[in-house]
């Protein structure tokens, strides 16, 4: 079946329909990850984004029964160049067409996601669906540019969990070896939390519980956990006004730890400014330097916001990270209280594992300010 | 941290003569790494015996010794130049056991001079299998079960505790050599006697078989700050149990989910920490299991390699320049990435295309030999492509190998489309060079890719695509069948899979240009895209192109004059660096005239296809339809074809008639050279002698033709590059088993038939001319006689057994030809003197494979000065200087891939079966032949004995010889006959038995270590099986073996200046301020 991908800015792309046929409106990104689709796919934080994979082979290895990181497809569409004709690997259940189907996910594939790419670096991420109508393109177009964006929208409240839960979940998402004591019990502010960044937490010695990101922080005080995570999540944090609130109220109170949303909302509680990226940070290779010591670190990015560099109170926080292609501010910390965050994704899923000690350091937090 | 201030001179090590296992690669790392080094200020010393490369140009570095890469020579060169420093780490296998060396031996102790790149324990641990294992196994990871030996006893009770199949891996090998896997017992004991003896230091490990795994590799870049990128992933398409150099193999790796491939990355960076390369690039491979993901680690190069090379052209990431930088000092994140220009690279490229490599090899040159592959690497040469699809590459690889393939399928292979099914199938149990045109065939019978995967190992991903391939080729042929046209849709379709026209045009029964009018009426045409390192994420400055059937295309012709320069494609034997070399230099010019340079290549291994060598490079095959593509596009002023040896020659006729405008001699003129009738006539008309001649379609008419011209004769078919199946045949009965059996003539493809000149000395001319003018710029003796290929012959420059006239009738010669044939650029003559008689042998009116050789003999940048005369300058104009006769003696001596073939013929004859080169330049005539023997690897002891035995019309010339080799201090040995003619004239001379007759015989000397040199002349039909079995013991026992008395005599003379002058090194700058 034939499939349209429209941009609102008029351009068109035809391709084949996959996955589910009918219609997705999203925000376009493009991600230059070579693997990892099915962590993407189920990412939180691509919610209300159709995800363009820039490596042309996608659905080799199919999908299987443990990379997931949520229950269920979170991008609104994906894009690729070409869905493989067939599924090759000893852990793989289904393909990533039946995937994408079950969940009523459309896909587009058979287009040149290149020019794509280009599009996007060149004119900026926007607003795009893809569809399987014969509907004019005027038609379709008005409708993509009647509808809304992501800017100025808290869609955390989309994503969220609607009750608190612990975590390990249970047998499936037990690891293996658990470490043989659980020293901290860390909440965690769930604004699209990925099961990745629970697996590290649990992996370094936490007990969780993942509580809804409109949790008054009352609450949360009142359960006095060793530590609170402020997780990654979807879209413009800004209109996440009461996340902020709440962070602010923990600040200094609790250690804090957040990761990209949860960076972001960090640095907002902190007095800091948010803007949106040109096309974003999507994927598996961005090199960031930690500037304590230096070394760099190969890390996994996604996010279309930042927190800007300048707009942090110096005398109140430590910037300790910075993307080196474009030397936008990936870390910080609280030069007194015990607060830090980054904005790319330590706990990689997809992306290479360089970042894991950030989690050791959450530990050292706790171990330091309960001291 | 920044550059180093402590290091001001650095000495590099390049790789020597192309070797199967060691090629070309390693000039494109080692050129990378001397420029990065000069740019950066340091004074290079290089010292590479191979004179073919780009790296000893004297402009690459400040001192460059082409001399034997042996221990003493270097540390000669570091007692003469004094660096501070050594890389090894970009020449490969080679570099990395001569710093091993060195250090052992306290040179570079003695002298001051730090290893950089990589420590000596780090190259010690990961090049000694046992150590390498334990390591491993310390740090967490798996490794196959296996033991290290030093002895057949201990490889047979390792080989009882670990099972069939098992695999040999000898210890510091390239290219896998002496390795091999063995099924059982019987096989094995023969087999660890060859990987020991394979070994340098006697070393093997015995390894359980991981046969059928799935193999990947990580290229992987580390600096001193312990900063750790990987720069690509390979997955081969065949398994485990096929070297990686044979394998086909896929960047990225296709079948990984992101957990895999980052436990691999993890596993990569605990072995290079644990190894410990601090500075540079490192190859880790992998063996996956499909059905459980057990990952084991096989084995670790802590240099540039082969598949950095690949890795290298995959990404658009400079390996070999990173590593040369990290070496001295820098930091990842302080080294710009030069295609962005904005970010640094300490990254990891992010790629959006799919590349294939597929190998080449010449298994067809050495005949009688086992095709199947093994882990001992055979391949001779790869070619790249880059598509947006699996599908797209391979094609696109499989059209840019050259084999006469145009894509995936076997329609013009009778071999493969006539075997039966169960023939098929069991020929796809083993790997060889055409097993992939097999799968087709198996595919078209609708055997399914589970079944296929069962047996061949090959992953079901790679084999489903194949079948979509294959299925598509019946959606074309049903759809033109109903329509008697294709759609436009379906036409782009199967460009978008990589159909080529040809191929497409063999479906449908039409010609290949048919196919492309249909194609370009239907707006079918190819995108180009740029390889920019990181999916277009940023702004990309460098022109890099592939082409695809994409929408977009980035490629915008500048407004610039332009000339294409087509390379050379794949290497083969008789066609391989020297052509690279000449594209290079070719490119260079075109720059410095101002034209905008633009490379076609579809080479991995090359210099010319680096980003950073031509204005604008397109990796694309060397074929009608992707070479025209182009030049549509750019719409040169030229289009350069004299550079690329046979591959871009081929295309000559059809581009010209396709309207290209081609620069220099006329596609005409070099149809007139190779057109036996016209060339004669040419001769004639120009009074000039040449053997005579005839062509035959049928085994009648070479007969007949031989009864005229006479034996013996020199038969070949026409247009090879290299000799391919030439041979010289005494009688009729020899020229009638040759025309039935080891051609197929027919109306297209006749046999030449020459007069072979027996005992003529020959001569090889390279010359410049304008069509007008010409000036000889290299004037070369061949030093064996005529029969030998020239490719494979012994060369030295000036010539040495010439007269003043001699040398008048050669240069008149030239110039009449060049003249007859408006020749613009280059011209290669090969005469031969018989009896005082100037015969021309061969023409080639374009860059020979001596260009390189001469230029680095001369100092004349000979391809430089050829665009300058394509290009329309005049040669009066251009103060081109050649020395009438330099102070010193340059010779050229080819090196011979027999040790990787069980059963090689080892006599030289008119077929090129040579791999590689070495260049010998000293003083005299004997100590440069010294030289270039010892750059081949060949060491002749001072003393010992020496092993003779030769064919009654050599008895004379041997005489001589013996009598030298006495007086030298050496014991003579000879068989019966040569022992009688020895001692009749008073040389005391030991007789030992032939094979044939008797033990012990001489090959039982030569296993028991006690011959130092084989003088052996080919003795006829009779002898053979004697010959190869000494031939055979003395490749194992790597005794010195010379087969023609042209060598034994040069060879005596170098041992004599040996005793009476000491060899000095030299580099090329002072050899060239003589002139």
């Amino acid at each position: 079946m034939k499939a349209r991908l429209i941009l609102a800015d008029g351009t068109c792309y035809e391709g084949l329909s996959f996955g589910h046929p009918g219609e997705a409106i999203g925000e376009v990104v493009f991600h230059t990850a070579l693997c990892g689709y099915q962590e993407i796919l189920t990412d939180p934080s691509y919610h209300f984004q159709l995800v363009a994979m820039t490596y042309p082979q996608i659905g080799n290895y199919g999908v299987n029964p443990r990379d997931f990181e949520s229950r269920r497809i979170y991008a609104a569409g994906f894009i690729i160049r070409e869905l493989s004709p067939i599924v090759s690997h000893w852990q793989a259940n289904r393909s990533l067409d039946e995937y994408l189907r079950h969940h009523g996910v459309p896909g587009i594939h058979d287009i040149d996601t290149r020019a794509l790419t280009r599009r996007l670096r060149d004119h900026g991420a926007q607003m795009g669906m893809i569809t399987t109508s014969n509907a004019p393109l005027s038609a379709l177009l008005a409708r993509l540019r009647a509808g809304k964006t992501l800017v100025g929208r808290d869609i955390v409240q989309e994503v969220t969990t609607a009750a608190p839960y612990r975590w390990p979940l249970g047998e499936g998402e037990a690891e293996e070896s658990p470490p043989a004591r659980r020293r901290f019990r860390v909440a965690v502010y769930d604004y699209g939390v990925k099961f990745s960044i629970l697996r590290s937490l649990q992996r370094s010695g936490c007990a969780l519980e993942v509580f809804p990101a409109t949790t008054p922080p009352e609450e949360i005080l009142a359960r006095n956990p060793d530590g609170v995570f402020l997780s990654n999540g979807p879209g413009d944090p800004e209109p996440v006004g009461y996340a902020v609130q709440a962070v602010r109220k923990l600040l200094g109170r609790k250690p804090l730890f957040g990761i990209c949303l949860g960076h972001q909302i960090l640095g907002l509680a902190l007095g800091g400014r948010t803007r949106k990226l040109k096309f974003g940070h999507h994927g598996a290779n961005h090199p960031v330097q930690y500037l304590p010591t230096g070394a760099i670190e190969i890390t996994s990015q996604n996010h279309g916001f930042i927190v800007d560099l300048d707009s942090l109170p110096g005398d109140e926080v430590e910037i300790t990270h910075i993307n080196l292609n474009d030397q936008t501010l990936e870390g910080f910390r609280h030069k007194r209280l015990s607060a830090f965050s980054v904005q790319y994704h330590p706990e990689s899923a997809p992306g290479p594992h360089d970042s894991q000690y950030l989690f050791d350091h959450f530990i050292q937090e706790m171990e330091r300010f309960h001291a | 941290m920044p550059k180093r201030k402590d290091i001001k001179r650095i000495l590099v090590i390049g790789s020597g003569p192309i070797v199967i296992g060691q090629a070309c690669e390693f000039d494109y790392s080692g050129t990378q790494a001397c420029r990065a080094l000069k740019q950066e200020g340091f004074r290079v010393i290089l010292v590479n015996s191979n004179p073919a490369t780009i790296m000893t140009d004297p402009e690459f570095s400040d001192r460059t010794y082409i001399e034997p890469l042996h221990a003493e020579a270097i540390a000669r060169i570091i007692e003469q130049e004094r660096p501070d420093a050594l890389l090894p780490t970009l020449g490969g296998q080679t570099s990395l056991n001569l710093a091993v060396e060195l250090a052992e031996q306290g040179v570079l102790e003695e002298y001051g001079v730090e290893l950089i790149g990589a420590r000596l324990e780090t190259i010690r641990l990961a090049e000694d299998r046992e150590r390498f294992r334990n390591a491993m196994l310390e740090i967490g990871l798996q490794v196959p079960a296996g033991e290290v030996v030093r002895s057949l006893e201990q490889a047979l009770a390792a080989a009882e505790r670990i099972g069939f199949p098992l695999i040999i891996r000898p210890s510091f090998t390239l290219g896998g050599i002496g390795g091999s896997v063995v099924y059982n017992r019987e096989e094995f004991p023969a087999a660890a006697r060859w990987g020991l003896s394979a070994s340098p230091v006697g070393e093997v490990l015995i390894e359980q078989s991981v046969l059928g795994w799935k193999e990947y590799e990580l290229e992987v870049m580390r600096d001193q700050a312990d900063n750790f990128v990987i720069v690509c992933s390979i997955e081969n398409f065949d398994p485990m149990g096929i070297h990686t150099g044979d394998s086909i193999t896929v960047a990225p790796a296709q079948t990984l989910t992101d957990v895999e491939l980052q436990n691999m990355r993890d596993a990569a960076k605990q072995i290079i920490r644990r190894v410990g390369v601090e500075t540079g690039g490192a190859n880790i491979q992998f063996a996956l299991n499909r059905d459980t993901g057990r990952m084991v680690v096989i084995e670790m190069n802590p240099r540039v390699s082969r598949s950095s090379a690949l890795a290298s052209k995959a990404t658009g990431f400079p390996i070999a320049k990173i590593a040369a930088k990290l070496a001295v000092g820098y930091r990842l994140d302080e080294i710009p990435n030069d295609i962005t220009r904005k970010t640094p690279a300490s990254f990891e490229p992010a790629i959006d295309y799919v590349v294939v490599k597929i190998p080449r090899w010449d298994f067809e040159k050495f005949p009688g030999n086992d095709r199947r592959l093994t882990s001992q690497m055979k391949s001779v040469g790869e070619a790249m492509a880059i598509g947006r699809t699996f599908k797209e590459a391979l094609n696109k690889a499989l059209r840019s190998l050259e084999n006469g393939w145009s894509g995936f399928h076997a329609r013009e292979e009778a071999s493969i489309t006539r075997l039966s099914r169960t023939a098929l199938l069991d020929d796809l149990r083993s790997g060889t060079p055409d097993r992939i045109l097999k799968l087709w065939q198996a595919l078209t019978l609708g055997i399914p890719p589970q079944e296929l995967c069962r047996l061949t190992g090959i992953d079901v991903w790679f084999l489903e695509n194949l079948r979509q391939l294959v299925e598509f080729e019946g959606a074309i042929t049903r759809e033109y069948a109903e329509r008697s046209t294709l759609r436009a849709a379906t036409l782009r379709r199967a460009k978008r899979m990589g159909f080529s026209d040809r191929h497409l045009g063999l479906l449908l029964g039409k010609r290949e240009t048919e196919i492309r009018a249909m194609r370009k009426a239907a707006g079918v045409l190819p995108a180009y895209k740029i390889v920019d390192t990181c999916a277009a994420e940023f702004e990309s400055f460098t022109p890099y192109y592939y082409s695809t059937y994409d929408e977009e295309n980035e490629s915008h012709p500048s407004a610039r004059r332009k000339v294409i320069i087509l390379g050379g494609g794949p290497n083969r034997i008789g066609q391989g660096i020297e052509f690279d070399y000449c594209c290079v230099h070719g490119t260079f010019a075109l720059k410095e005239l101002g034209f905008e340079a633009i490379m076609v290549n579809c080479n991995p291994e090359t210099v010319s296809t680096d980003y950073d060598v031509a204005d604008k490079l397109y990796f694309e095959p060397l074929t009608y339809e992707d070479v025209l593509n182009v030049i549509e596009l750019e719409k040169p002023e030229g289009v350069i074809l004299q550079f690329g040896g046979q591959t871009p020659l081929k295309l000559a006729v059809a581009l010209e008639k396709a309207g290209v405008p081609i620069w220099g001699t006329s596609p005409d003129s070099t149809d007139l050279a190779e057109d036996r009738d016209r060339f004669g006539a040419l001769l004639d008309e120009l009074d000039i002698a040449h053997p005579q001649y005839a062509t035959a379609v049928s085994v009648e008419e070479a007969v007949a033709a031989a009864q005229h011209i006479g034996f013996p004769l020199m038969v070949r078919p026409s247009y090879v590059l290299g000799g391919r199946a030439m041979e010289i045949v005494y009688d009729p009965t020899a020229l009638e088993t040759y025309m039935q059996q080891a051609v197929r003539a027919s109306e297209e493809h006749p046999v030449l038939l020459d007069r072979f000149l027996e005992d003529a000395y020959e001569f090889d001319v390279d010359a410049l001319s304008d069509g007008e003018d010409t000036a000889i710029v290299g004037l070369m003796q061949h030093i064996e006689e005529a029969g030998v290929h020239s490719g494979d012959s012994m060369a030295v420059l000036p010539p040495y057994l010439l007269s003043r006239e001699q040398r008048e009738d050669i240069l008149e010669a030239t110039r009449a030809i060049a003249a007859r044939l408006k020749v613009k650029g280059l011209l290669n003559i090969q005469f031969a003197i018989l009896y005082d008689t100037l015969y021309v042998l061969e023409v080639n009116p374009r860059a020979s494979r001596t260009v390189p050789f001469v230029s680095k003999a001369t100092g004349i940048p000979v391809a430089k000065y050829a665009v300058r005369l394509m290009a329309g300058e005049r040669l009066a104009a251009m103060n081109l200087r050649v020395p009438a006769e330099p102070p010193y003696v340059a010779v050229k001596e080819s090196v011979f891939p027999f040790d990787r073939f069980e059963r090689a013929d080892i006599f030289l004859r008119p077929e090129m079966r040579s791999t590689g080169e070495v260049m010998g330049i000293a003083e005299t005539f004997g100590n440069a032949v010294m030289k270039a023997f010892e750059a081949t690897g060949i060491r002749i002891a001072t003393g010992g004995r020496v092993f003779l035995s030769v064919n009654d019309n050599d008895k004379a010339r041997i005489v001589p010889i013996a009598e030298n080799l006495h007086k030298l201090g050496y014991a003579l040995v000879a068989t019966h006959g040569t022992a009688e003619t020895l001692a009749s004239r008073g040389i005391p001379v030991q007789p030992v038995l032939k094979v044939s007759e008797g033990r012990p015989n001489v090959v039982d000397d030569i296993k028991n270590g006690a011959i130092q040199l084989i003088i052996n002349t080919p003795l006829g039909h009779r002898a053979r099986q004697d010959e190869y079995a000494i031939g055979w013991a003395a490749i194992k026992y790597r005794v010195p073996f010379i087969t023609t008395l042209s060598a034994a005599e040069a060879i005596v003379r170098g041992l004599r200046a040996k005793g009476k002058h000491p060899i000095e090194y030299r580099c090329l700058q002072e050899f060239h301020r003589l002139l």
